[in-house]
């Protein structure tokens, strides 16, 4: 009765590791701290009804970049311990962590980061700003986006499950490699937690994905042919495209997974005739393009910040275009890099040895198309073009130690070596991260009405670049040393210990950059009327988006606009706009169903993670049920009156007509931000005295 | 809207529909990827039956004959559901999607009786490899096949209690492009897992 009641669970996945009760208490607190604050103002009604139930692509991007950033921290702080087991333990000396902990840690470590950090903040970015660069009003499905927002939130809270109930992670790396991660060799439920995380957030990534691509190529303003399109939304398309293409592999290969750990099947097992590698084929099919699913977004992105900060077009747009194409389409053709050591034989290796390094090619052109516009043009040094030239230097590192890895005979040597490590997080952090920290400084005007502080924006981009390459010169160096990655000890006659202290130096000093980060957010907001935002078009932009208020209101565009050239908005800032007539706006209403379909998918991974059978049926049936209430629910819209519309665009206008410009930098410095919390705190203490 | 701009652009609800219809036709295509991957998964492991009964041994011809007609018959019929859903004829829609449904039912008793039928015999998925991905691949079929009668009973329901509104065709054309789309796979199962285990 008992184990068909509650399964597996039992007082021992309680916690009682000495992290899964820091991780527990301290999310608790955390929980405990926000539910109290929104009870204390009162806020529940209009945080449900304002931003959990809603639609509007904007507001599900926010919460995106909430979600992501919050777990930026968390996979920032597996970072930091991971470095300093690695700087402590070293000949007598065994560090702080077990071994098995140390590889729950790295196994999160990567894990969190890729699916839950990398591609939240790119999700962020595609809903606030795709609709507003092609002239749409919502994405093509509302309630797909929804869904698929809350089933990444229910993958979240499945990957840090653990701290609450179960006290492991899964120990096999961020893949999972077979027949590591199979009942044999893991037997605990740290591996179905990361099954049922990655299920419940990918399904999330097809649906969100099949979404974008709807809308990208459904929902352009009249006259956006494909190649007047921005090349943000380019880089979207083509990720989207990609995502489409191999997360349905992912799904399927862990599926597969969960038969050989659940029903004892043979797909990826030692014994019964399994095939363990063909795991890692198709993992890595996946894999590979997923990096690539990531970093074209942001290739995007820099596109549109070097145009817009050089005051020119962007240089071989058609080039540009084909070069992200060349890179999507080659992406997939790769995987096998991964796996030299497999034993394909020389011809398999060499082809996609030779297929890797052709990827150097769209991606040169990318380069060129940024050299070349920025070439003659009026550069100015703001922070998202910061993030850029930093993303240069970065991306270059990475690239070419990725050339000499897609060598056969070099990866022999060099795989599975801290060089790899090095290798995929300069390309990762350069050409992920700072994409997206330079779209997120680049549009933050946009999406929250006044634009980031520019002084600790530049220490904190400072920060970072410096920091990436104290910490990762010597891991490429370490590397060429003899060590393999994922170490928790070494003999200290190796003599690697300087090098891991330098890296952890360099991990600190990255860490710096993200506190500043979020001083340079506080600081902002302390400031937000100074830097307001009032034309809706701070940096002179070339695209849509800089055409609306911002922050952009909920319908977007008061009047759909009719597009004639690539950089539209330039074109029509030269062309001046005439007043448009305005009309009724069809917008869709707020939906609840996609937290009720995530609370039960969530119910349904976690019941399969503790064997209780009835909950994994239940669960089943509600997801079955609220789909068929909203597919057959015809009562889907709201209208916004033509008269609405008009006083909300008027408004601007009469904003932007008062508005004007005056040139003192009014951002405050470091030493101000510091002068000002500490009066805010000394008020605090003295007002509870 | 004026009538100028009514037969230049289409109307919100056309375009929605239009964009359902494409969007639908992106989430085939993922389905058809999964489906890809168990065949290669078939293809890569359907030799390692360590000793047990190949697929040789185990399957009966006739009986997947059997099946494929059934699919292809149902095929057929829903096809000329949808020519009557076009037309807004309900009963006539009704009747054929009826006949698919009935025919739909009849595959899925034939799958579960094969399926039993080697379960009974001591072959389950659990066996070897050769018949794990045999399991997985035309189980995964079979589900697909359930839910789509289950969707079918859903549509069917309301099409019967609402009529065949605009939004009613388009659910019943979504509903006939997967039953298609069901029937071409197994096409692809017939032919690489039945037919090629006795070449």
């Amino acid at each position: 009765m008992r184990e068909f009641l509650i399964g597996k669970l039992n007082a021992d996945a309680l916690p009682h590791e000495w992290f899964t009760i820091a991780g527990s208490v301290g999310f608790t607190l955390m929980l405990l701290f926000a539910v109290g604050l929104i009870t204390y103002k009162k806020r529940w009604k209009w945080l449900w009804n304002e931003w959990f139930t809603s639609v509007d692509p904007k507001k599900i991007g926010i919460m995106y970049f909430i979600a992501g950033g919050f777990m930026l921290v968390r996979g920032g702080l597996d970072a930091i311990m991971l470095w300093l087991q690695q700087s402590l333990s070293s000949g007598s000396s065994h560090g702080y962590l077990s071994a098995d902990h140390f590889q729950q840690i790295f196994t999160a470590h990567g894990n969190i980061m890729v699916f839950f950090v990398a591609m939240a903040l790119i999700f962020g970015l595609i809903n606030y700003i795709v609709p507003l660069q092609i002239g749409a009003r919502d994405l093509a499905s509302p309630f797909m986006n929804t869904l698929g927002f809350w089933l990444y939130v229910a993958g979240v809270i499945m990957v840090n499950m653990f701290f609450f109930l179960g006290n492991e992670y899964g120990a096999a790396g961020w893949l999972a490699v077979a027949p590591l991660s199979g009942k044999e060799f893991s037997p605990g439920v740290g591996m179905d937690y990361w099954i049922w995380s990655l299920q419940i957030s990918g399904i999330g990534t097809t649906l969100a994905a099949i979404n974008f691509i709807m809308t990208m190529l459904k929902m352009r303003a009249k006259g956006m042919t494909l190649f007047k399109m921005p090349l943000f939304t380019w880089g979207s398309l083509c990720s989207m495209a990609m995502a489409v293409t191999v997360f349905p592999l992912l799904t399927m290969t862990i599926f597969l997974m969960f038969f050989d750990r659940y029903f004892g099947t043979h797909f990826f097992t030692t014994t019964g005739g399994g095939n363990a590698m063909m795991y890692t084929n198709l993992i890595w099919m996946w894999g590979h393009p997923e990096v690539y699913i990531l970093m074209l977004p942001s290739l995007g992105v820099f596109s549109e910040v070097v145009s817009t900060f050089s005051r020119k077009p962007i240089a071989f747009y058609k080039s540009n275009v084909f070069g992200m194409i060349g890179i999507s389409t080659l992406a997939l053709m790769v995987w096998l890099h991964h796996f030299f050591t497999m034993g394909a034989g020389a011809d398999v290796n060499s082809a996609f040895g030779v297929a890797t390094m052709i990827i150097a090619i769209p991606t040169t052109v990318l380069v060129f198309s940024w050299i070349v516009t920025m070439y003659k043009g009026k550069i100015r040094l703001t922070v998202p073009m910061l993030w850029f030239l930093g993303f240069i230097a970065v991306f270059a590192l990475g690239g070419i130690s990725g050339v000499l890895l897609a060598i056969p005979p070099v990866d022999f040597q060099l795989h599975n070596s801290l060089f790899l490590v090095a290798h995929f997080h300069s390309t990762v952090v350069g050409g992920v991260l700072f994409g997206i920290f330079a779209g997120l400084a680049y549009w933050f005007p946009k999406i929250a009405g006044f634009r980031l502080n520019e002084r600790i924006g530049r220490y904190a981009v400072w920060s970072w670049i410096i920091g990436f390459f104290v910490a990762f010169i010597p891991l490429y160096v370490l590397g060429l040393m003899g060590a393999t990655r994922r170490l928790d000890h070494y003999d200290a006659s190796t003599g690697w210990q300087p090098f891991f202290i330098m890296s952890l130096i360099g991990g600190i000093i990255i860490a710096i950059g993200a506190a500043l980060q979020i001083v340079q957010i506080i600081a902002s907001f302390i400031q937000k009327r100074r830097l307001a935002d009032t034309t809706g078009d701070p940096w002179d932009g070339r695209t849509l988006e800089w055409s609306v208020a911002s922050p952009a209101p909920a319908y977007n565009f008061a009047v759909i606009p009719e597009v004639s050239s690539r950089d539209a908005y330039f074109e029509m800032k030269k062309l001046g706009i005439s007043k448009p007539t305005y009309k009724d706006i069809h917008m869709p209403k707020n939906t609840a169903s996609g937290i009720y379909i995530s609370i039960f998918a969530f119910l349904v991974g976690f019941g399969f993670v503790w064997e209780i059978v009835w909950l994994v049926v239940v669960s089943i049936l509600g997801i079955i049920i609220c789909l068929i209430a909203k597919t057959f629910n015809e009562d889907s819209e709201y209208t916004i009156p033509a008269e609405v519309v008009e006083k909300m665009e008027e408004h601007q206008a009469d904003k932007v007509r008062a508005f004007h410009k005056d040139d003192d930098e009014v951002d405050m410095g470091l030493l101000e931000f510091i002068k000002i919390a500490l009066s805010w705190a000394w008020r605090l203490v003295r007002g509870k005295r | 809207m004026t009538h100028a701009e009514t037969s230049e652009e289409m109307s919100h609800e056309e375009a929605a529909n239009d964009r359902v219809m494409f969007g639908f036709w992106v989430y085939l295509m993922t389905d058809l990827l999964m489906f890809s991957v168990l065949f290669a998964v078939y293809a890569v492991l359907h030799g390692n039956s360590l000793g047990g009964p190949t697929g040789r041994d185990l399957f009966s011809p006739p009986l997947a004959l059997t099946e494929t007609l059934i699919l292809l018959t149902s095929s057929f019929t829903c096809g000329l559901g949808m020519i009557a859903a076009r037309k807004g004829i309900k009963k006539q829609t009704l009747f054929w999607f009826g006949i698919t449904f009935l025919l739909g039912l009849a595959f899925l008793s034939i799958e579960l009786y094969e399926f039993v039928e080697f379960i009974h015999e001591g072959h389950t998925m659990r066996s070897n490899a050769f018949m794990s991905s045999f399991f997985l691949l035309v189980g995964t079929h079979g589900v697909h096949i359930t839910s789509a009668l289950i969707w079918a009973a859903i549509t069917l329901f309301f099409v019967a209690k609402r009529g065949l509104t605009k939004s009613m065709v388009r659910k019943l054309s979504m509903l006939s492009l997967f039953w298609h789309f069901l029937d071409i796979v197994w096409i692809f199962i017939f032919t690489v897992v039945y037919l090629m285990a006795f070449v």
